[in-house]
């Protein structure tokens, strides 16, 4: 368990594994299919993205790479971790700062799905047209005009003057931070049932 | 000598404004006594001044009498010489009083502006209530007695406008994140101002030593109910002109708007008792029961002509004219019919314009969106002067007395109870927020607690039999009102600068922002279903599908009810972005915060060379062809100038105005450039249908261009209204000289600069630009079925063929 900072309470960790033992139907382990009996997340577009986010890695906190096929439910509380709510407030800007790292990293790992440390135009188009799959049929081209904007928007934020046969090659982390710097994910990327205990501040 | 003319010059400058303020400043002048003057002319002075109608039923009156007594002598009459020009002006005096008064106000604002450092020292309220106040004694020195503010022209016509402004361009967002923390504020804190005020009061009074021992309990209740509600008016007046952060304004702001239905129930609570003496507890039972059905009730009835107008407005694309007026008359209507039932107005009136406001600007057209946007800025505007003005004249008007016990004692208890409020119920709301609120934030709520005209209209509808310290409770009033509007108001720009509390961010809201927005409210979401806990993201979503599915299919004509969220902000986005730069000029300055030499083909992946269909052409041959290109380009770039000409003055449709015009800036500047440009001809490298291709500094130019010269790609607008005149269909070469248009902005596009040899030069080998050589022959092709057609008014040029 390296790298928590902040451990979730006794009570919050009761109640989820209750809810892993439901979702897995009292096995030890919980698969892709498992997701799939939650009927709510039927009308989620990115649910797929959702979904696979648990069975990334990456965001297990070992630095880790791939995707497995099962999960335990100590990797599930790891990854659910990533939204408990912090108290912001009494943060210094470092920690501020490193906790937008880890939440904005968690969004990286959810994109990038090739895991080449960049997302590319067609990485960031397939995001765009899973968002607006549920929305309707309006075409590729409406989600491939926004995804191409946002993109040209990126570079044009980080990178600021390139050379027209010099080549964009995708969003890197760092740029990803920079572009998403207008909302504060710290303080919004979170659910609120997963509060913590406050009183541990490891550092 | 250039100097002294210059140093002439600023000082004339200065005298001339000068003098135009002292011109503006006697016009108004003028028109007050000119007011003034004709009023005992109408044999009533009348204390209701604008908007009393009495003066003119009395006037009426008059005639009357004058027509009876004639009629009783019909045999005296003598011959008069026929009046070539006679005096009437009862007959118009109440509307032509109301004029005067408005337009008094609207000079008022003008010359505070003319002013320069004014109004950034002194905030505008406090401007117009000294105006007031100068209006006011001039009235009295002329010997009139100046109008007081009217209860019922205040609530029925100078309210609502303000109130619709502010709840129609709510930001429903932070609004509705916020809106316990909202509701803690008005409702708690509001009672909690007002049980303190009024029990500490109560205290004060019964102190031997103030002669105030008359004012019984429920009286100071009463009083405290009246006086310790946030105005709405006031902050917004205040707060706009200090920018500080959406939390802190959006707190403010909305507990000034929802505080409204606790004032009316304890208005009316205190007032109903306080003449019998006693409250029981049934009284305070049915109160608690009455406060939920004001609040509620006034919602239930605003939303449900919120509704209505929504569903009118999807009827309306035929008589696009009348659309503003269904919001302005749905939304009084809303206001009117819960003030019929005492409901709560104000909420009403907010819930009214909160609800009809995205299924009304999906439905109706551009114009009909700034229309309504400038008339609500404008009504609003015209009341909060007309109010600050009135308080003043109001303040020289009435009778006063002034208790200093009172008054003093009035001033610091409100003070205290906001500060101890405000204290109280954050460490009791930090315990619920994520996102807690500091002392900072305590404080700048607990300061910018300002009261305004609603506490003096509501104790001036106080009866006078029931309370006979009516007059002293109005004093006490407007001193409070003048205190926080002065000393609060003048004071608080200079503390948030001071305490260097976080400011309004003026950033623009970029694609990706929006992107993620979006994105992490689905993941919240799916997070929160994985959890199987059931939290705000939940039900949002439900909510959101639940509008999607069923509201909007009800409410919005058309296709617009399947565009997602994402698009119609995309979109939006474009369109802003198209105006920008017409009003820029025409692409000179780059439209976009950051600028940028990146373009869509620095993202676009390479691609791999195909095979090649046609063959590798000699040098000779190349340099032929490009000459052939460059010569017939400018041609048709000629004739395409002539030809716009006539297209664009000839063009019915107003709407497609902005992007004509843009196209024409466009055109122009492209004339400019090539003009400028020497031998070299480039050519774009990929594939002309593919959507944008261009460098940055016409990036975005191009991009709206290909928008809007590619409709159907792009949005799902049915083509009955307004779309520009020039369309492009690229399968159906049948309008060559549109597609040559299209053509010729990408080629131009990418010849902007010539001074940078960087663009896509044609360059030998032609094998690296095989696509480049693709699009020669479509271009040679297209070019010659342009020339073989015209077009109106392009005889000038010849036909000459370009391939021998």
């Amino acid at each position: 368990m390296t790298g928590w900072r902040r451990p979730v309470s006794l009570e919050q960790i009761s109640i989820l594994h209750k809810r892993f033992m439901q979702l897995s139907h009292n096995e030890d382990s919980l698969r892709r299919e498992d997701f799939k009996t939650i009927s709510d997340l039927a009308s989620n577009p990115i649910r797929f993205q959702i979904i696979e986010a648990f069975f990334d890695k990456r965001n297990f906190r070992q630095n880790g790479e791939g995707s497995v096929e099962e999960i335990s439910f100590e990797q599930f509380l790891t990854v659910m971790s990533h939204f408990r709510p912090v108290p912001v407030h009494t943060m210094t800007e470092e920690q501020r700062e490193s906790l937008r790292r880890e939440k904005l990293r968690f969004l990286f790992n959810m994109h990038d799905t090739d895991n080449d440390g960049t997302i590319t135009l067609e990485e960031y188009r397939r995001v765009v047209e899973e968002l607006l799959s549920r929305s309707g049929a309006l075409g590729k081209e409406t989600a491939k005009g926004i995804a191409d904007a946002a993109m040209l928007e990126v570079a044009s934020v980080s990178v600021g003057h390139m050379e027209p046969d010099e080549f964009y090659e995708g969003i890197t982390f760092d740029h990803f931070l920079k572009i998403l710097n207008g909302i504060e994910i710290e303080t919004r990327m979170h659910i609120r049932f997963l509060n913590m205990d406050t009183t541990n501040l490891c550092k | 000598m250039a100097l002294g003319r210059l140093a002439l010059g600023t000082v004339g400058a200065s005298r001339r404004v000068s003098l135009q303020r002292g011109l503006l400043f006697l016009c108004a002048l003028v028109l007050l006594l000119l007011s003034e003057a004709v009023e005992p002319l109408g044999a009533s002075g009348s204390p209701g001044g604008a908007g009393d109608s009495s003066g003119g039923s009395h006037g009426l009156q008059k005639g009357c009498e004058a027509d009876v007594t004639k009629s009783k002598h019909p045999t005296n009459r003598t011959k008069k010489p026929f009046p070539v020009l006679s005096f009437d002006y009862e007959h118009v005096k109440t509307p032509f009083e109301i004029s005067l008064w408005v337009l008094l106000a609207s000079l008022m604002k003008l010359g505070f502006h003319l002013i320069p450092r004014l109004s950034s020292i002194v905030p505008e309220s406090c401007l117009l209530i000294v105006v007031g106040l100068l209006v006011g004694g001039l009235i009295k020195v002329v010997g009139e007695t100046p109008p007081v503010l009217d209860s019922q022209v205040f609530f029925l016509f100078l309210l609502p406008p303000i109130i619709l402004d502010a709840g129609y361009f709510l930001p429903i967002r932070p609004f509705s994140e916020n809106l316990g923390t909202i509701l803690m504020f008005a409702v708690v804190g509001t009672l909690w101002n007002s049980f303190f005020m009024g029990g500490l009061l109560y205290g004060v009074c019964q102190i031997k030593g103030t002669d105030l021992n008359t004012v019984n309990l429920l009286a100071c209740l009463l009083f405290g109910s009246i006086i310790s509600a946030v105005d709405p008016v006031a902050v917004l007046a205040v707060f706009e002109e200090i920018h500080i952060n959406e939390l802190l304004h959006i707190l403010v702001f909305g507990e000034s708007l929802l505080n409204d239905a606790v004032t009316v129930v304890l208005y009316h609570l205190f007032e109903e008792y306080a003449g019998v003496g006693s409250v029981s507890i049934l009284d305070v039972f049915l109160g608690v029961v009455c406060f939920l059905v004001v609040a509620l009730g006034g919602v239930l009835v605003g939303a449900f002509y919120g509704i209505l107008a929504a569903f009118t407005s999807r009827f309306t694309s035929h008589t696009r004219v009348i659309e503003p007026l269904f919001v302005f008359v749905y939304s009084y209507m809303a206001y009117l019919s819960a003030e019929v039932f005492h409901l709560s107005g104000i909420m009403a009136l907010i819930a009214c314009g909160a609800v009809m406001r995205p299924y009304v600007e999906a439905n109706i057209s551009h114009k009909s969106h700034t229309t309504i946007k400038y008339f609500l800025k404008m009504w609003s505007s015209v009341s909060e002067t007309l109010i600050f003005i009135f308080l003043g004249v109001s303040t020289v008007a009435g009778n006063h007395s002034w208790n200093w016990t009172f008054v003093t004692v009035t001033i610091i208890l409100c003070l205290v109870s906001r500060v101890l409020g405000v204290v109280g119920l954050t460490y009791v709301i930090n315990k619920f927020r994520i996102v807690k609120l500091t002392t900072k934030d305590q404080f700048i709520v607990a300061y910018g607690g300002l009261r305004g005209a609603i506490a003096f209209s509501l104790g001036y509808l106080l009866d006078k039999s029931h309370f006979p310290m009516r007059d002293m409770f109005l004093t006490a009033i407007i001193t409070v009102i003048f205190f926080t509007v002065f000393v609060q108001g003048m004071t608080i720009r200079p503390l948030v600068d001071l305490l260097a509390v976080k400011k309004k961010q003026e950033t623009k809201r970029s694609i990706n922002e929006e992107i993620h927005t979006q994105f992490l409210d689905h993941l919240l979401t799916g997070i929160e279903d994985i959890c199987g806990h059931y939290g705000h993201h939940h039900w949002k979503d439900k909510l959101n599908r639940f509008n999607k599915k069923y509201v909007k299919k009800c409410l919005i004509a058309g296709e617009r009810s399947k565009e997602p969220q994402l698009i119609a902000f995309y979109h939006k986005m474009e369109m802003k972005q198209a105006i920008e730069l017409v009003e820029s000029g025409g692409g000179v300055k780059l439209p976009s915060a950051v600028p940028s030499t990146v373009s869509m083909q620095n993202i676009q992946p390479k691609k791999p060379p195909s095979d090649r269909a046609i063959p590798q052409i000699s040098k000779g041959r190349e340099e032929e062809i490009r000459k052939i290109l460059r010569n017939n380009l400018q041609k048709t770039r000629q004739r395409l100038r002539s030809y716009n000409r006539h297209t664009l003055v000839a063009d019915p449709y107003e709407d497609g105005w902005n992007d004509l015009l843009f196209k024409r800036q466009k055109l122009m500047e492209i004339e400019k450039k090539m003009s400028k440009m020497s031998n070299y001809l480039t050519v774009p490298a990929a594939a002309p249908d593919s959507p944008t291709l261009s460098r940055a500094r016409l990036a975005s130019a191009t991009y709206v261009l290909q928008k809007i010269v590619y409709p159907q790609a792009y949005s799902s607008k049915p083509t009955s209204d307004d779309l520009p005149t020039i369309k492009v269909d690229l399968a159906s070469p049948q309008s060559p000289d549109s597609v040559n248009l299209v053509n010729e902005f990408q080629k131009a596009a990418t010849q902007n600069d010539p001074d940078d040899d960087g663009g896509l030069v044609m360059k030998v080998p032609f094998a690296d630009k095989d696509q480049g050589e693709q699009d020669n022959k479509k271009e040679q092709q297209r070019l010659m079925r342009c020339l073989s057609d015209p077009g109106p008014g392009g005889d000038e040029e010849e036909d000459e063929p370009f391939l021998p």
